[in-house]
Parts: C-alpha cells; sequence; structure tokens
C-alpha cells in the first residue's frame, strides 16, 4: 500500500512542495488526487530529506493546499508500448485521443530513455529520398539524422513538413517511413491539416500521433516529446521499422522548460532560458540515429518556429549546436512566391556525405552539390551589386550568375507542393544550371564528371 | 565512525550528510546502485557531490561510499585505440555489459586487466633508476611503443626485472628505494585533476603540421602549442577538428568528444581504423585515443571528459612522444560548470558562468607545452591543446572565447558567410592570428624553403589589400578601378579559390604537405610577378587573365604527393606564357 500524503505545504505555478516525505526518490513519479476527485500526475524535480518538490504534468488549476492528496508511485514516468500504438492519435500526455480503445502495454518504457552507446551506432549513411530538390540535392538528409527546419512565424514550413512526411522514401525503394507525430503547442487548425493530410494520403495507417494543442497544459509538454521519441525507439529498434520523428513546434517545449525553471527560480541563462537548455534538448534530439545489428532507424525532424526570423536566438543556436545540420525556410523566397522557400545557402546537411555518390546517388552529386552552392552564392553576390552599381555596371561574368541565380530560384528550388522529384532529376536541373557557366569557372567539379555531364544533355 | 548519507538530490547533484573525515574532489559511490561521483564542496559533515551518471530513483537516506581517493585514470598499455566515456570507461566493455544503451552504476576499470603484453626489459638489475626513467617497453600498436616508465616519486635501485608476456597488475620490475621496496607494474593511476610533472617547459619552435594550407600555412601552430577554433554552428568545427586528427604529424593524437554528437563520435570510430596515416602508412586508429561524452550523457561526466583526455595525453607525452589533444567542445565543458555551479547556488558571474571560469580554462590550456621530460634520459615531448569553442550566436564576445582567446597563442576564427558560401575550411584569413610566426621561422627556413615566409608575408598583403579594394569596387565599379589594382583582386581570387580553399572530402585535397603547400604558392605568386610586369609594359589585361595555364593553376591542388614533378612542368609552362 502506497503512503499518501495529506502534507502539501506550498503550490506555486506547476510546482507542489510535499512536507514530511520519506523513502521519496528523484523523478520519481507521483499522483495527487484534487479535493474534485480529479487525479492528475507530476515528477519529483528535488528531493531533501523529508521534502520534495514535485513538478506537476497538468497545471495546478483548482488545486488546495489542505486537501490535495499526493502518493509516490515508486517508478519513472512510463509509457506502455504496443504494436497497437501504430494509427492512433494520442494527447500530449499519452492519453487516447481518438476515442479508442486503452493501450494494453507490451513493455513499459521509462520515456526519458537511456543514451545510446557511441560505440554502438552505426554511420547514418543511407540516402532518403524526399523528392524535394532543395533538400535532396543539396542537403541531403540520411537514415539516423536529426535535421531541423528552422522556420518562422506566417512561413509555410506545415506544408513542407507534410510533404517530406508523404513522399519520403530511401532511394530506389518504395518504402516509405512510419511516421511518429509530436505536437507541442500547435494550434488546433494546424494540428488539423496535419492530421487530415494524414488521413487522406493514408498515412496515418503508419503513424502514431501525440498532440498537445495550444490551449492544453503547457507543462503536458515536457513529456509530449520525450513520449514521442519513446514511442518511436520502441517501433524502431523492437520492432525494426524505420521510423521518421516530426517534432513541431520546439519552441513551445522551450517556453515551456523556461516556464518551470522561473517556477523553481533558477539562475536564468541567455533570454531566460535555463542554463541547462542545451543538456536537455540534447537528451531529445540525440536519440536519433541507428543502432549496429538493429534492422530500424529514427531519423528526426524536428521544427521549430525563430522568433524575429533571428537564427541566433537561443532555440535555433542550440539546436543547431546539437543537431546534424539545418534546413532553414526563408521569408524571403516566400515573399517571391517561391515553394518550397528553402534558403540553401545556410542551410546544412552534416551527414551528407556518407549518403551521396556512387552506388547512393549519382557519382557526381557531391561536386554537382559544391559547384551549385558556389555559383548560387556568386550570383546572390552579384545580385547585391546590382542593386548597388545597376546592372549594366556588372561584369560580363557576373551577369551570368546573376541569371544563374535567378534560374537556379526559379527551376531548382520552385517545385509543386505534389511534385516527388527524384534524385537523377535534381541533379539534371542542377546540370542544366551549371551549362550557362564558363568550363573554367566550375573549379569545385571534377574533370571526369564535366567530361560526362557538362552541356551534353541535348545534343 | 558515522555512515554517510544522502540528504538531498537535484538532477546531478546529490548533497550527502555524515562525511566527515572526506577531502576535495574525492571520488564517492552513491546509493546501493554504486553511481560514480566526486565530492566538489565541503560544509562541515555535508558534502556536495557531482554524481556522473543519471540520478532518476535515487532518494535520501541511502547509503554514500567514500573512497578516499581522487578521480584518476588508468595508464598503461591498451590505451590506445580505445574509445572512452568521460570518466575512463571503455565504451565496448559497457556495451558488452548493459547493451546499445548505457545503464548505470556499471563499474569496468579503464584497462584491460587480463590482456598479455610482451614486456622487453631495457634496464638491468643493480642499475639505478629515478622517477620517469623508462626501464621498459611494450609494442602497443605498430605506430606506437608503449613506454614503460618509473612513476613519479619511486627512485632507487633496480633488484629485480623480468622480461615477457604480463598483463598490467603483474610485477615487472622491483626497485629498492631509500625506505621501501617499490613493486612496479605496467600500470600507473594518476588522479585527474592534477598536472603530471615534468623537469622544464620551453618555448615550442617546431610547427606541427596539419595538412590543411590556411593553418600550415598561414596561422601555424607549434608542437607544443595551443590553438582556439569559436565558431558558428555549421561553420566547420567538427570537420577541421577532424581533419587534424588526421592529418596532423602528432605522433599521439588524444580526440575529445565533450558534450557533442553521438553519430560524430560513430564516424571517427568507424573512419579512423580505414584511413592511413601519410607519413607511415599505418590506420590512423593506432595512434588515436578517444574520450566520447556525448550531450545526452550525463553531465558531469562531461565536465570530467577534458581532464581524462589531457591526463592520457600528459601519460604519451612523458614517454617523449608528441602529443595533440583536441576537445571539441570547450564550450560544452565551460556549460556544465555552469550547471553545476548554479545547483551548488554560487554566485553567477558573466552569463550565468561562475567566477572561477576563466581561471578553470587558463590552468587547461596551461598543460599544454614542449617540456623535457622526468627520468635522466633527457627526452623532449610535447604537448599541444586545440579547443573547440561554439559560442552563442557566433558571438566572440561570449565569456568562454574571451577567457580562451586570452591564454591561447592560435586563433582561428571560423566564418559563417565563408562556409555559406562553401568556403571551406572557413577560417577566416583577416580574423585569425597565429603568435608562434617568430618561433617557426627557423624551422621554416631550413626545412621548407629560404623564401616561404617571404611568399606567405606577400599573399597575405594581397588578401588584405583585396578586402579594400573589393569596397572600393562596390561603390564605384570594377571597371573604374586600374588594372593594377584588377591584378591584384584576381590574384587574391586565386589565392582563396586555389589555395585557402580545401576540400577535406577530396581524396587528393584532404592533406597537403608543407613542400606541396609552399609550390602551390609560389607559383601563383609568380604568376602575379609575371603579370604585374606585363601589366606595367602594356599588355592587355584580358590576355593575361584569360591564360589557359590558369586553369592549371586552379587545378594544382588535386595533384596527387607523388607526382610532385608535375609542378616543375606547370612552371615551365607558366614561364612560357609570359614570354609569348
Amino acid at each position: 500500500m502506497l503512503k499518501e500524503y495529506l502534507t502539501v505545504s506550498s503550490v506555486a505555478g506547476p510546482l507542489v512542495v510535499v512536507e514530511k516525505t520519506t523513502e521519496v526518490k528523484y523523478a520519481e513519479l507521483a499522483e495527487v488526487r484534487f479535493s474534485d476527485g480529479s487525479l492528475r500526475r507530476g515528477k519529483v524535480l528535488e528531493v531533501s530529506r523529508d521534502k520534495a518538490l514535485v513538478q506537476m504534468f497538468e497545471g495546478t488549476i483548482g488545486m488546495d493546499v489542505s486537501t490535495a492528496k499526493v502518493r509516490f508511485l515508486g517508478r519513472t514516468q512510463e509509457l506502455g508500448v504496443s504494436p497497437d500504438l501504430v494509427g492512433r492519435v494520442f494527447d500530449g500526455a499519452g492519453r487516447p485521443r481518438d476515442n479508442g480503445p486503452q493501450i494494453i502495454a507490451a513493455k513499459r518504457m521509462d520515456i526519458n530513455g537511456n543514451p545510446i552507446n557511441p560505440s554502438s551506432r552505426a554511420y547514418p549513411s543511407e540516402f532518403i529520398q524526399t523528392g524535394i530538390s532543395t533538400i535532396d540535392g543539396m542537403n541531403p538528409l540520411v537514415r539516423g539524422q536529426k535535421l531541423p527546419l528552422f522556420s518562422a512565424a506566417g512561413l509555410p514550413h506545415a506544408r513542407l513538413t507534410a510533404q517530406i512526411a508523404r513522399q519520403a522514401k530511401v532511394a530506389g525503394t518504395k518504402e516509405g517511413f512510419a511516421v511518429v507525430f509530436g505536437a507541442m503547442g500547435i494550434t488546433f487548425e494546424e494540428a488539423d491539416f496535419f492530421m487530415r493530410d494524414f488521413r487522406e494520403t493514408g498515412a496515418i495507417e503508419r503513424s502514431v500521433l501525440f498532440v498537445n494543442l495550444a490551449n492544453d497544459p503547457a507543462i503536458e509538454r515536457i513529456s509530449t516529446p520525450r513520449l514521442a521519441l519513446t514511442c518511436a525507439e520502441y517501433l524502431a529498434f523492437d520492432l525494426d521499422m524505420h521510423v521518421l520523428v516530426i517534432l513541431i513546434d520546439m519552441t513551445f517545449y522551450c517556453e515551456s522548460l523556461r516556464e518551470i525553471s522561473a517556477a523553481r527560480k533558477e539562475i536564468p541563462g541567455r533570454r531566460g532560458y535555463p542554463g541547462y537548455l542545451y543538456t536537455d534538448l540534447a537528451t531529445l534530439y540525440e536519440r536519433a540515429g541507428r543502432i549496429k545489428g538493429k534492422a530500424g532507424s529514427i531519423t528526426l525532424l524536428p521544427v521549430l518556429t525563430m522568433p524575429e526570423d533571428d537564427k541566433t536566438h537561443p532555440i535555433p543556436d542550440l539546436t543547431g549546436y546539437i543537431t546534424e545540420g539545418q534546413i532553414i525556410v526563408s521569408r524571403e523566397l516566400h515573399r517571391k512566391g517561391i515553394y518550397p522557400p528553402v534558403d540553401v545557402l545556410p542551410s546544412l546537411s552534416r551527414l551528407k556525405d556518407k549518403g551521396i555518390g556512387r552506388d547512393k546517388t549519382r557519382e557526381d552529386h557531391s561536386d554537382v552539390l559544391n559547384q551549385l552552392f558556389a555559383c548560387y552564392a556568386k550570383g546572390k553576390e552579384a545580385r547585391e551589386l546590382a542593386v548597388i552599381l545597376g546592372e549594366a555596371a556588372l561584369s560580363e561574368l557576373d551577369k551570368l550568375y546573376l541569371a544563374f541565380a535567378d534560374a537556379f530560384e526559379n527551376t531548382f528550388v520552385r517545385q509543386k507542393e505534389s511534385e516527388d522529384r527524384s534524385i537523377t532529376d535534381t541533379l539534371d536541373i542542377g546540370w542544366e544550371l551549371l551549362n550557362s557557366i564558363p568550363h573554367a569557372e566550375l573549379k569545385r567539379v571534377r574533370e571526369e564528371y564535366l567530361d560526362k555531364y557538362y552541356r551534353k544533355k541535348g545534343q | 565512525m558515522k555512515e554517510a548519507r544522502i540528504a538531498k538530490v537535484s538532477g546531478p547533484l546529490v548533497i550527502a550528510g555524515g562525511c566527515l573525515g572526506a577531502k576535495m574532489f574525492d571520488m564517492v559511490r552513491v546509493s546501493e546502485k554504486k553511481l560514480i561521483g566526486e565530492i566538489i564542496e565541503l560544509k562541515g559533515e555535508e558534502a556536495s557531490i557531482q554524481v556522473y551518471e543519471e540520478t532518476a530513483g535515487i532518494g535520501p537516506g541511502e547509503p554514500v561510499y567514500l573512497t578516499g581517493e581522487p578521480l584518476s585514470v588508468e595508464l598503461g598499455p591498451g590505451l590506445v585505440s580505445e574509445i572512452y566515456d568521460g570518466i575512463q570507461r571503455p565504451l565496448d566493455v559497457l556495451q558488452g555489459v548493459s547493451g546499445e544503451f548505457i545503464a548505470r552504476g556499471v563499474d569496468v576499470p579503464g584497462l584491460n586487466r587480463t590482456k598479455k603484453w610482451h614486456f622487453k626489459a631495457l634496464r638491468k638489475p643493480q642499475e639505478q633508476v629515478s622517477a620517469g626513467d623508462i626501464i621498459g617497453e611494450v609494442e602497443e600498436t605498430p605506430l606506437i611503443k608503449h613506454k614503460i616508465m618509473v612513476p613519479p616519486g619511486v627512485n632507487g635501485e633496480i633488484s629485480d626485472i623480468k622480461e615477457g608476456e604480463f598483463n598490467i597488475q603483474e610485477c615487472i620490475a622491483r626497485v629498492k628505494g631509500a625506505s621501501a621496496t617499490h613493486e612496479i607494474t605496467m600500470m600507473q593511476r594518476w588522479p585527474v585533476r592534477k598536472p603530471r610533472p615534468i623537469k622544464e617547459k620551453f618555448a615550442p619552435v617546431e610547427p606541427l603540421t596539419t595538412g590543411q594550407r590556411v593553418i600550415d600555412t598561414f596561422f601555424p601552430i607549434a608542437k607544443g602549442g595551443t590553438a582556439c577554433i569559436p565558431g558558428p554552428f555549421g561553420a566547420g568545427k567538427t570537420v577541421t577538428m577532424h581533419e587534424i586528427a588526421k592529418w596532423s604529424d602528432a605522433q599521439v593524437i588524444v580526440y575529445v568528444a565533450c558534450g557533442e554528437r553521438g553519430n560524430e563520435c560513430a564516424d571517427l570510430l568507424l573512419s579512423f581504423p580505414d584511413l592511413k596515416d601519410p607519413r607511415t602508412g599505418r590506420p590512423l586508429l593506432e595512434r588515436t585515443v578517444i574520450v566520447a561524452n556525448t550531450s545526452n550523457m550525463p553531465v558531469a561526466a562531461r565536465e570530467a571528459s577534458i581532464y581524462t583526455g589531457i591526463t592520457i595525453a600528459e601519460y604519451f607525452r612523458d614517454m617523449g612522444y608528441s602529443v595533440a589533444v583536441m576537445a571539441d567542445s570547450t564550450s560544452r565543458w565551460a556549460e556544465a560548470l555552469r550547471e553545476m555551479s548554479g545547483r551548488l547556488e554560487e554566485m553567477p558571474g558573466e552569463e550565468g558562468y561562475p567566477a572561477y571560469l576563466s581561471s578553470k580554462i587558463a590552468e587547461f590550456y596551461e598543460r599544454a607545452g614542449k617540456v623535457a621530460c622526468l627520468g635522466s634520459e633527457g627526452r623532449g615531448g610535447a604537448l599541444s591543446i586545440m579547443g573547440a569553442v561554439s559560442p552563442p550566436g557566433g558571438d566572440l564576445s561570449d565569456p568562454v572565447v574571451q577567457a580562451t582567446l586570452r591564454v591561447v597563442k592560435v586563433f582561428w576564427g571560423l566564418d559563417d558567410k565563408l562556409a555559406n558560401a562553401r568556403h571551406f575550411p572557413a577560417i577566416n584569413w583577416l580574423l585569425s592570428y597565429s603568435l608562434y610566426h617568430d618561433n617557426l621561422r627557423e624551422f621554416l627556413k631550413n626545412n621548407v624553403a629560404e623564401e616561404f615566409i617571404g611568399l606567405r608575408a606577400e599573399a597575405m598583403r594581397l588578401l588584405e589589400e583585396e578586402s579594400s579594394l573589393l569596397e572600393i569596387a562596390h561603390l564605384v565599379g570594377i571597371e573604374s578601378l586600374s588594372f593594377e589594382d584588377r591584378l591584384v583582386l584576381e590574384v587574391a581570387k586565386s589565392i582563396r579559390e586555389d589555395f585557402l580553399h580545401q576540400n577535406a572530402f577530396h581524396e587528393v585535397d584532404t592533406y597537403t604537405s608543407l613542400a606541396k603547400q609552399y609550390r602551390m604558392l609560389k607559383i601563383i605568386m609568380e604568376f602575379y610577378r609575371l603579370s604585374r610586369e606585363k601589366i606595367k609594359e602594356g599588355v592587355e589585361f584580358e590576355r593575361i587573365i584569360g591564360l589557359p595555364v590558369r586553369e592549371k593553376i586552379s587545378r594544382l591542388k588535386y595533384i596527387a604527393e607523388a607526382d610532385m614533378g608535375h609542378f616543375k612542368e606547370i612552371e615551365e609552362e607558366l614561364a612560357r606564357s609570359f614570354q609569348a
């Protein structure tokens, strides 16, 4: 029989102090029965000889000090997993949201997980074709990578994310991904967009959704990504599935974290976010990956909205330091009416080099990618110059680059929301663009590939 | 004696009562799970302990076991090719014990206890030895002869020494000292926070060549020197660090991945056995020790990982090797300090970092140096440290960057703009500096070429001139510049694109020897000299910059080290082009 404490001494925000406790453990799960009979859960944040600090997951509205009853459950927060999870929708705390039955757990897993041993990791090297040129061609994604989408308010990151989820497959196969979708603090409309998209395309059959909406308790958001990732670990490493985890929107998650930190009166780091934000985010993002000897994989695609489009804000900044690159959604391209508005220059995929090339995509991929980057960067420089001096003042070469940059945005970057380009198509478009640049300027491409592809098409 | 018991748990910080007699930085075991921790504060009978493992499920009243010993590493044969976590637990052994995910409370020794090594004795009985003397060696890998040294503090006469197959705990020699006889094994233990003793320190005078052109030619680091490489994410810190780890001419590399990505560690682990050292042709792993405490592993162990790495490096330095430590990234280490400081409720300094941040950083970098090792053989060793710094938003006013810049001698400043244009290594040539130019002058003169330093200064001048000319060109248009200025722009562009830009993923371009760097730079500067003369003579500018030999210059970097003969041909072609 578990002890029931009636000794709550203070409640502040999501934090509850329970006195005269014995045998309470750090990070243990607690259950609080309110005077109206409702039951809410929380977790021990700090414990000393006769006192425990509990963080409530679902808020403390309606709680009073004299009648609240607290029980400590002797275990940490867990997710009951079974193959039946697939195809279901849950709320941010893991309760069914789709009127379906409770899951009968085949196994219970601690939602905090354990770190993957670095020497057990298999290096991600299988190219994922998303059908989007700016990603496949310029910043290729590989299985087991964590690649965030840096977006901002008012940009079409939701459409882009949904397109990736729909089209992602390993090159040369029809094999799709199981999608684990974790929504933190997004609006009903956004969540509805995803759910409709998943239903219409049938993707829901291989998806698990954890949805915490903007009006759900903010504190619940702390558990939502952990539930999603625990579920993904089960699917990937127990059931050998290839899992794509989408976490949207990490900004709201970080704000919840800040809320708790402020309630605990911790010394704040930059912009009021706690000093351990990096470590906390790392314990989420680092759960992506592949493990030697296991067939499954976890590919992670967090989405975050940058406050004021500022890449140096702590949330995108720390995310960028942990993830293996970033895809940047640009307001400038969006204003020009280009979809998907991915700005390739500041975007980056760190794991691309092992995932592309002969037998994976095409032997010239790496060189083409580098050359396109260099040419587009020069084109944008020329464009800036043209603004100051007028186009007439540009040298012939600069004019070529300027035309290149325009063409690049219009044919390479721009594509339809329903367009699923193969990697060969993407590279061929790249070569068509490079054909406009003189041979001597193409320093990043090996001679043999120039011989094979340069100005060859259409002859 | 009262038993030590947990009084409070708050994340990685545990406070225990009844710790009378415990010393600062002693190792302790926390709870029945025997989690590893270290005492970082003492108040009366209460000790604050930073725990190197996850503390979930630990509560007040559980026991704390005092060991009375500081956090130490084990030093001996078996270190090389190993990958450790922050407190020297071999990750492959951990995997054997707890599977693919790291479980808690696993106690495994740093060195293999059962493996037999062939010990070759180099000293004989009745000889006098003192601390640091080499009494024998073990061929640990074909690249590393592991010298077995008399441990610090031991002096006397060898009474007995054996040769043959031993494990690291078996006695291989006895030394009769003034008061006692010491049994010497192949293993030593050393507390990580205490620098290993040396005889003397010197100013470094030899370059640590890295095969990276922008570094070796323009901003070199010396063997025994210190460097830092700050930059925003995506600017290429880790790739540059990996390149240096692969190609630098240090004999032993200790790579500390501190709070970084798990996949990057996997990359090191998977690529190092296959990559060959350009000088010896042996796999690079045979000279590398990796300490990996990824960002999701416990934060306190991250703090320790830097010290674990540097202590292992010092041990190899003591054998007389040139050792390079790469710490990626020191910001994560500083953040670990900040997190523990916050939990101890210390008064914060800048940005919430503890006030002792800069002295800790200075202490760390000061463990580098070119030294005379202990021991009577007069060995010299060198320990170079290169630290990556990850300032928030790439902002160099960050306290960790500033504290680091005050102590290091070389600054490789990474630039976001260069990275976006895929100019790698994105080391900004106008921002970076090296204070070793003077120290290395003699060496470069004697070993590369007399004129190398002059060429470098000239090239640097062109790059600086380029940046001011470009400003003018942006205002008035490039056409209005004189031909001589336009030539400077063309040549500076050639230096940037044909020399400084280096592709880490190209099989030839990834490594360039000093000799090849000199030849490349010489051809580019020779082109400048000849063109300038011709322009003065009134030859058309377009004709000069349109010379076909320029395309050859742009592909100099792809000439393999084995085909250095090609340089002669191109030099001749260059001369011919200008005769016409």
